[in-house]
């Protein structure tokens, strides 16, 4: 009954026990927390951690994260290395294929900030929440597999709190910069 | 898929040439190009009729950057090239700054560097040959060959404190002796156990019929070919030439080891996994001999400022990584900030045969040619 038990206190066990009592949203956020299936976004040096947390050591599988490579039946997106100006459309791209509700893990230095790449070059995006919604921010370069765990937990965590009734909304601004030619918004039909 | 490309049933159906032109894209986001590659294809039904990459989705300008850090401030850049194999990146760079320097390496950190450079590619060569193998549909293979994979990145994250991105070969020797805690013992032990856990995996890959079957004279490139477009490393081996650095133009301290170089026959995708493969054995070998060869010592020259300013000059040095020829090109002027650094990418030369011999494969064969090649496009695109 542990997982049950993640419902809390908007539970109620009707006399007899076969029967419960729940809200709408407190059901649907455990479901949906529980299942949280991962779109592997992985570019660069993460992408090797992203992989490794997958697998025998660290078997993230067992929170219920499965990645699958299509944008369409996934939950979460894993934004996993660099994120470079050419890329920054074909990652829009994806994530505007995945159906809501969808959630967004930005993991490692050069997707939360542009990492070391932040101050002296011409071709690393400052970050995915410039032009992407993020729900949760992993540091390190690259950060260990056990990082991207908590990231999830984090992320259940935060499903938790959510509710049908208020909706979140996407409307995220699309902060690309439209200044250069290669992230223009007329170009993203062409890549990806 | 164009709109174009929408023939009627009967057009696509219809044998003979009628059938129209596909164009379908590949990438930058596909699980199966080993990461940020994008790959036109032009499609004859299933066949590849012209395949043109495009590259560039993780170019990060690392070769500019370079110039505005000092020359111990590179070292961390060159560990996100080749992000599967850092050690390789570290070390060429180094040796250029070394030459440069007119630096001597103490004994024991050029021990050091070929042991952790030998697990390194230990550590690549299982992530190449795991991937290539789950391209042709074998999970359960890559996650047998990861697991070695983690056991040997374990040893070197207790050796540098990192798990990929090391910063441990420095220009003068390397960051780190070896810890008190066993780590020999455990090396010593993973090179007993390993070469068993190997021969697991070829007799469960390389001898399966399926799997033959679907990598077997696939994507054959001939050693004209190769020599031709300047592949090099394991992709080079595969196809019958018998070229490796690190016994023909023996750096660091190489010429004291005795071990094979593989060399392959065929030069299909097989071969080119195969020959990743056996050249783990050959690497178990040099680590046990640097082991017993190994004597206490300084790990870094003496006397290296924290400000390096070498003469006005230019070096170019070049090593094996698991990929081929990895050459680092330093322009200096005398200052403490390299004037030009340029990496010569042993991944990138290998990816520009993969357009031209997928022509005349299917489709699901193009993944699988890209895969044998192993490219890490942090050092293709840089």
């Amino acid at each position: 009954m542990a997982i049950i038990d993640d419902l809390g206190q908007t539970l109620e066990k009707m006399p007899g026990g076969s029967v419960i009592l729940t809200s709408f949203d407190a059901l649907l956020d455990w479901s949906r927390g529980h299942s949280l299936w991962s779109q592997p976004m992985g570019t660069a040096c993460c992408a090797m951690e992203l992989i490794a947390s997958s697998f025998s050591k660290f078997d993230l599988d067992r929170h219920g994260t499965f990645p699958r490579a299509d944008p369409r039946s996934v939950d979460v997106m894993v934004v996993a290395g660099t994120i470079s100006r050419k890329m920054a459309p074909a990652v829009l791209r994806v994530w505007e294929q995945m159906a809501e509700p969808r959630w967004c893990i930005a993991m490692g230095n050069c997707t939360v900030s542009g990492g070391i790449f932040h101050y002296d070059t011409y071709a690393v995006m400052p970050g995915v929440d410039s032009f992407l919604p993020v729900d949760v921010y992993i540091a390190g370069c690259p950060p260990r597999p056990e990082a991207l765990q908590d990231a999830i937990l984090q992320l259940r965590d935060k499903i938790r709190n959510e509710s049908v009734a208020g909706g979140r909304t996407y409307e995220h601004k699309l902060l690309l910069p439209t200044s250069s030619p290669r992230v223009a918004i007329e170009d993203r039909g062409e890549s990806a | 898929m164009t709109n174009d490309a929408q023939g009627t049933a009967a057009e696509i159906v219809s044998d003979g040439p009628s059938v129209r032109e596909m164009v379908v894209n590949v990438g930058p986001s596909h699980p199966s190009t080993h990461g940020v590659c994008r790959i036109i294809t032009h499609l004859d039904g299933e066949v590849v009729t012209e395949a043109d990459l495009v590259i560039g989705y993780l170019h990060r300008g690392i070769e500019k950057i370079a110039e505005n850090r000092t020359y111990l401030q590179v070292v961390p850049l060159t560990d996100r090239l080749d992000y599967v194999g850092s050690m390789y990146n570290n070390w060429a760079y180094s040796r250029a700054v070394e030459k440069l320097m007119g630096i001597t390496v103490p004994e024991r950190a050029e021990y050091l560097r070929v042991i952790t450079c030998e697990l390194q590619r230990v550590a690549s060569h299982m992530m190449a040959v795991g991937s290539a193998g789950n391209d042709a549909g074998a999970t359960s293979f890559f996650v047998l060959a990861f697991w070695i994979r983690e056991q040997v990145v374990d040893l070197l994250a207790r050796l540098s404190g990192s798990r990929l991105t090391y910063n441990y070969v420095r220009p003068g020797g390397v960051s780190f002796d070896i810890p008190e805690d066993g780590w020999v013992e455990d090396l010593r032990a993973l090179c007993k156990k390993t070469p068993a856990a190997l021969e697991e995996l070829d007799r469960l890959f390389f001898g399966n019929v399926i799997a033959k079957d679907r990598t077997k004279g696939i994507g054959v490139l001939s050693a004209e070919d190769a020599i031709a477009a300047g592949v090099t490393g394991p992709s080079l081996r595969a196809s019958g030439v018998d070229f490796d650095l690190r016994r023909d133009e023996p750096y660091s301290v190489y010429d004291r080891f005795s071990f094979d170089v593989v060399v392959g026959e065929s030069g299909d995708s097989f071969e080119r996994s195969r020959c990743r493969l056996l050249e783990c054995y050959e690497s178990l070998r040099i680590i046990e001999q640097a082991l017993d060869q190994m004597e206490p010592g300084r790990t870094t020259a003496p006397s290296i400022p924290r400000l390096i300013a070498p003469p006005a000059g230019e070096v170019y040095e070049r090593i094996e990584s698991a990929r081929g020829t990895l050459g680092v090109y330093l322009v200096s002027d005398g200052s403490v900030r390299p004037w030009r650094m340029k990496v010569r990418s042993p991944a990138f030369t290998n990816l520009s045969v993969v357009g031209t011999l997928a022509v005349g494969h299917t489709i699901s064969d193009l993944v699988i040619i890209v895969g044998s090649f192993d490219p890490v496009f942090g050092e293709v695109d840089r």
